[in-house]
């Protein structure tokens, strides 16, 4: 915990000598807690409290003299504590603005005194500056003293928070406790014990290491500990309590009496152990020792002298470095033996002839690797270079073996950095082209390990590794009987399709895989029975599916039927990308037919009740909703009642899984039958509660789903009973424009089948105005969106009487020039609905609108033309419109119209010539009239 | 002259039948092609009148070094032991018969047996410290600082010994050999090259692929090209190769 924690402060940017706590929630808790804290040690712990530091920690607070009370002398401004150390240094000094804290105890009192601003002290206080004049080379190395201050009030929480002597008998337990201890070996007389380590680095999935058949009698683990002043101890640890064994000859037989606990065993062995343990300032000295943190802290004055270097030295501050404040380069003597081991290993490596080479690089594999201690060891000690060396060599055994361990160690993010800064990848990158396929298999394998980061994926690209990754899927992955070598052919496959799989994040190299040929052969790998080949194979495609031309190529290329097999795989992993591919590709219609021919549809309901599994729900979910797209689908979805799972999936999932829900919700909801089902499932309360949610994906689906859900009329008695109208309506303030269109949408449907919609619409403050602001959106997705809306708002007399006075006339004219085919439908829709108030129709024709209509007319569009020409017939009620109109010539079109097989728009046609006719004969009857007179 | 070799055809081919029917991993025209290429190799040893059944020890490290590439000293008197295992100093036809068969198409299994007769330097069926310190003497630089030139090897060795020797018996007996082999292969020569380059074996495996037919008396000539490394990993170099 003292590492996560520490690892989680988060620095601003470090000028040439301050840092500053940078401010996050994270550093917030983190001083919190530290807060918390240090105000509790001087009750709790009252001697440790007393500790006094050998250098104070300082300082510029914000408190001044008067702050302070009576305990102290206030000279002026300068304030001192009474109490003093040995050499009359008081413990607490003010002298503005800095302050000077030599124990836990005044600075909790000065905490204390703080009040309300003690977060500001605290944080100050890890801020401020260090000065060590034990240390003078030390002085530009603020950063690194300024992260030790944080660990020690990190470790010390830990410690305090978590008492090492208590009786725990489970697997969890003893780990703990042999880590804790761990941390204490070493350092001659000065640690607990000598060493400590299991006799087995295997670590079972349930935390035991002992054999199966010695876990049934309750043994956890065995151990090997060398106390500092006895022989050697052999213990196993089992749910009972710890006990001497006889050593593994001897079958681990109990030769002492159960002790409660290790610390408890090694109390009565080591009379060594049992000094020290009881000493507690020697576990924080041993534990800030082993943090390489500034001791000078807290070693009490008296303690006598401890192993010097403490301050480790600090190289160059790399971008890694940055990265992980907590490593630094170790230059000490209280490194595990790994360290000198492997440090040996490397010399041997650097002046052996290939004969030594290989033998060590098989004695370094038998390190545990995945350890991070002997990754940091190979590095620290020049051995990564050497095996990167030792790839550009000719011999292959060398190239083998060093590829097995570099396989290994880059599991570590900063080994894979140095990898590649080394130019490693080039190296091998390289050694994919050799004859053995061992080695082509090893290095395939490690750059599917390096591949994690984009530098590294790119270098991979530049150096030509796409095409010779490629290049090793060749292989026939589904005949029955393989010769040997067809069996490594396969392997080394696998590992191409590993690293494939790496590189494809980057958007670059899923061009240069399909463009090396990679697609049909992973089609053809696809086939394979093999899970190990499936899984990198499918994530590949998975990976590279969010590009077009792969989901074409993997529609043609008959990939879907192999896809669709897999969903049944009895691999969570393999079903979760096959669902995720599915997913991207059920975009096309083509594709979600095919997912319905191949039965796939069935699998993927089943997968929904693995609702244990997130990763694997959010895709399987997310293939339902692509494919639902297809009515045929839903039917088919129906039968297998999906629906209801769906409904039931609505409450506690993680946002990716609901997005995905409520998405395949709206699609099934096209369907009236569906409206009602989803109704009777108790699913339109938890869809409303969603339209809550800040995220804007879901938010897009949920309004689909309400909106589609709301053009029944019972479901709309329960969203208007929620509150949903309201709900949905201030969606249209949020920032995204897919949010604000889908949200006008719903509300469309919503206002339809609403009862009194618009006593509903009238109560919602300020929601006419913000109608209106939109549409000066210049989204045309949203602009028609609104005037659908405005539309149906309008079917009211007096919302449209409120909307034209907040301008809805001019706005609507305003759109009239559009091109978009979509917005002029609902354009001219609005328009017709708002010509029915007042002397908005003459307030139209002021505007310009008319015009634009008329050439709108001319869209081929059938719609457009529709609403158009209802449009122009409310607006032909106007003289003035008429005059507009018969000079843009707009008789001919409509007389065109009037042939056509739709009614209304027959009608609309007909009505307007009829009034620009009937202006015609009133102006001739005028005329004559005036003649006559 | 055309009936002496006629003869000495068919005897060949009787040979050739008798041997391959003993000896593994090569058909009867391998070895046809293998027992020529003895012969020349016996043709080309000056025998100086006297008459040997095989081939010494110096034409026999020559071949090793000249056809295998195998250039270690120290290796290749212990390769030349094991190849002669009646121990009369010469190996005969048969013994390099059977010794290719290891060598160029050798099962693991048979190697680890190869490869430990060949490390065990007293025939005592183990390697001892003693004789693992002579095999890797001199394979390390020395560093300026130490005074023990063997330093560096003599820790070397007890680090190889402690992840070998499972029976914790201080040498490595033939059955530790095997498991350590069997778990990382890369110790197969784990104290000094005893076997042919891969590249050798590649190429011998890529006349096989390539189902060579062998059918003239210049075909052995052919094989010898190949094991004298040309570099021809490509199949039609070959083919033009022949055609020539």
């Amino acid at each position: 915990m003292g590492i996560s924690l520490t690892r989680a402060a988060q620095w601003t940017m470090v000028s040439s000598s301050t840092a500053k706590l940078a401010s996050t929630p994270m550093n917030e808790s983190l001083l919190k807690e530290i807060l918390h804290f240090v105000e509790r040690f001087s009750s709790q712990h009252p001697q440790e409290a007393e500790h006094v530091f050998e250098e104070p920690l300082q300082w510029n607070t914000t408190l001044v003299a008067s702050d302070f009370k009576t305990d102290y002398d206030i000279s002026d401004s300068d304030v001192q504590s009474h109490e003093r150390d040995s050499e009359g240094h008081p413990l607490l000094q003010l002298s503005p603005p800095t302050v000077y804290v030599r124990s836990f105890s005044q600075l909790s009192k000065l905490l204390h005194l703080a009040d309300d601003k003690k977060l500001v002290e605290v944080r100050a206080c890890l801020e401020g500056k260090f000065e060590s004049n034990l240390h003078p080379k030390q002085s530009n190395h603020q950063h690194s003293s300024i992260t030790h201050r944080l660990n020690v009030f990190v470790l010390l929480v830990t410690l305090y928070n978590h008492p090492i002597i208590q009786v725990r008998l489970n697997p969890k337990a003893v780990k703990n406790e042999v880590e804790i201890l761990q941390v204490f070996c070493g350092g001659g007389d000065k640690g607990l014990l000598k060493s400590l380590r299991y006799t087995s680095d295997f670590e079972f999935s349930n935390g035991y290491r002992a054999p199966l058949w010695r876990q049934v009698q309750g043994d956890i683990c065995y151990l090997v500990i060398e106390p500092c002043d006895t022989e050697t101890l052999y213990i196993t640890c089992s749910t009972a309590g710890s006990f001497l064994n006889g050593g593994e000859e001897n079958g681990y037989e109990r030769t002492s009496d159960t002790y409660e606990d290790l610390v408890t065993l090694l109390k009565s062995r080591s009379p060594h152990f049992a000094e020290k343990i009881n000493q507690v300032e020697v576990l924080i000295v041993c534990l800030i020792k082993k943090a390489e943190v500034a001791l000078v802290y807290f070693r009490k004055t008296s303690a006598g002298a401890l192993p010097g270097e403490l301050f480790s030295e600090s190289s160059t501050e790399s971008e890694e470095e940055e990265e992980q404040p907590y490593r630094h380069p170790e230059t000490n003597t209280d490194l595990p033996s790994e360290y000198w081991q492997i440090q040996k290993l490397v010399r041997y490596l650097k002046d052996g002839d290939q004969i030594v080479t290989v033998d060590t690089l098989c004695a370094m594999m038998d390190f545990n690797l995945m350890q991070e201690s002997c990754q940091m060891a190979i590095q620290d000690t020049g051995g990564l270079k050497v095996l990167l060396n030792l790839l550009d060599t000719d011999e292959h055994k060398c190239k083998i073996g060093s590829l097995k361990i570099l396989r290994t160690i880059s599991h570590n993010s900063q080994i894979r950095r140095v990898i590649v800064d080394m130019r490693g990848v080039q190296s091998i990158v390289k050694i994919l082209d050799s004859p053995v396929k061992e080695l082509k298999a090893l290095a395939a394998e490690t750059i599917a390990n390096v591949a994690k980061f984009r530098r590294a994926r790119r270098n991979v690209r530049l150096y030509g590794g796409i095409n010779k990754l490629v290049s090793l899927l060749d292989c026939l992955p589904n005949l029955a009987s393989l010769t040997p070598s067809q069996e490594e052919d396969i392997e080394v496959a696998c590992c191409g399709a590993l690293a494939l799989w790496s590189c494809s994040r980057s958007t670059k190299n899923k061009k240069a895989i399909r463009k090396a040929g990679g697609i049909p052969l992973l089609g053809r790998l696809l086939k394979s029975p093999l899970q190990k080949m499936l899984i990198p194979v499918v994530g590949t495609l998975q990976e590279c599916a969010s590009e077009e031309s792969y989901r074409t190529d993997i529609q043609t290329l008959g990939m879907i039927k192999d896809l669709v097999r897999n969903l049944s795989s009895d691999n969570d992993e393999l079903q979760m990308h096959c669902a995720s591919a599915i997913f991207k590709c059920a975009e096309d219609k083509q594709t979600r037919d095919l997912v319905r021919k191949y039965k796939g549809l069935q699998p993927l309901v089943s997968l929904l009740h693995k609702a244990g599994n997130k990763q694997l729900l959010a895709a399987a979910t997310g293939a339902i909703w692509k494919c639902s797209i297809s009515q045929e689908n839903v039917t088919k979805f129906q039968e297998y009642k999906a629906l209801e799972i769906l409904v039931n999936l609505l409450t506690d999932q993680p946002e990716e899984v609901l997005v995905n829900v409520v998405g395949a919700l709206g699609e099934f909801a096209q369907i009236p039958a569906n409206k009602a089902a989803i109704r009777e499932f108790g699913g339109i309360k938890p869809l409303v509660k969603l339209l809550t949610s800040p995220n804007q994906a879901l938010l897009v689906n949920v309004t689909k789903a309400v909106g589609a859900c709301a053009t029944n009329k019972d479901n709309m008695v329960i969203i208007d009973q929620l509150d949903g109208i309201r709900l949905v309506w201030s969606l249209l303030k949020n920032p995204s424009a897919d949010v604000q269109s889908s949200a006008a949408w719903a509300l469309c449907a919503c206002i339809e089948n609403a009862e009194d919609a618009g006593e509903t619409a009238r109560s919602l403050i300020g929601g006419f105005q913000l109608i209106v602001k939109l549409l000066s959106s210049t989204n045309n997705e949203v602009l028609a969106s609104i005037c659908a809306a405005i539309c149906k708002i309008a079917k009211d007399e007096e919302n449209l009487a409120i909307l034209t006075d907040f301008g809805v006339v001019p706005s609507l004219a305003k759109l009239t020039n559009t091109t978009h085919d979509r917005l002029r439908h609902h354009l001219a829709d609005a328009i017709a609905q708002c010509c029915m108030w007042g002397s908005n129709r003459a307030s139209f024709g002021e505007a310009g609108a008319v015009a634009p209509l008329v050439r709108n007319l001319k869209s081929k569009e059938g719609s457009v033309q529709r609403s158009t020409a209802m449009a122009l017939y409310q607006l032909s009620r106007n003289p003035n419109n008429c005059i507009t109109m018969h000079e843009k010539e707009v008789v001919q079109p409509l007389i065109h119209m009037m042939g056509s097989d739709d009614e209304e728009l027959q009608e609309a046609a007909a009505g307007c010539v009829r009034s620009i006719r009937l202006l015609y004969m009133a102006n001739r009857n005028a005329e004559l009239f005036t003649f006559r007179n | 002259m055309s009936k002496i070799s006629a003869m000495n055809k068919r005897a060949t081919q009787a040979l050739a039948e008798n041997i391959s029917k003993q000896v593994e991993h090569f058909s009867k025209k391998e070895v046809e092609c293998l027992i020529r290429e003895f012969n020349v190799l016996m043709a080309e040893q000056n025998n100086s009148g006297r008459a040997v059944q095989g081939l010494d020890r110096g034409k026999f490290i020559s071949t090793l070094h000249s056809i295998f590439g195998l250039t270690d000293d120290r290796m290749t008197g212990r390769v030349f032991r094991t190849f002669d295992k009646d121990n009369d100093s010469v190996v005969s036809m048969k013994e390099w018969i059977e010794g290719l068969s290891v060598f160029l198409r050798g099962t693991l299994d048979e190697k680890i047996k190869y490869c430990f007769s060949v490390y065990d330097l007293n025939g005592d069926n183990a390697i001892s410290r003693e004789e693992m310190l002579h095999m890797l003497k001199g394979r390390l630089i020395r560093q300026p600082n130490e005074e023990d030139p063997d330093e560096g090897i003599k820790d070397l060795v007890e680090i190889i010994l402690k992840k070998m020797d499972y029976d914790h018996d201080g040498k490595l007996s033939f059955e530790d050999f095997e498991k350590a082999v069997k778990d990382e292969h890369l110790l197969l020569e784990a104290f000094g090259t005893c076997l042919p380059d891969f590249r050798v074996i590649c190429n011998e495996n890529l006349l096989s692929s390539l189902n060579f037919p062998i059918k003239n008396s210049q075909s052995y000539s052919l094989l010898f090209l190949f094991f004298q490394r040309i570099e021809m990993f490509e199949g039609h170099v070959f083919q033009e190769q022949f055609e020539q």
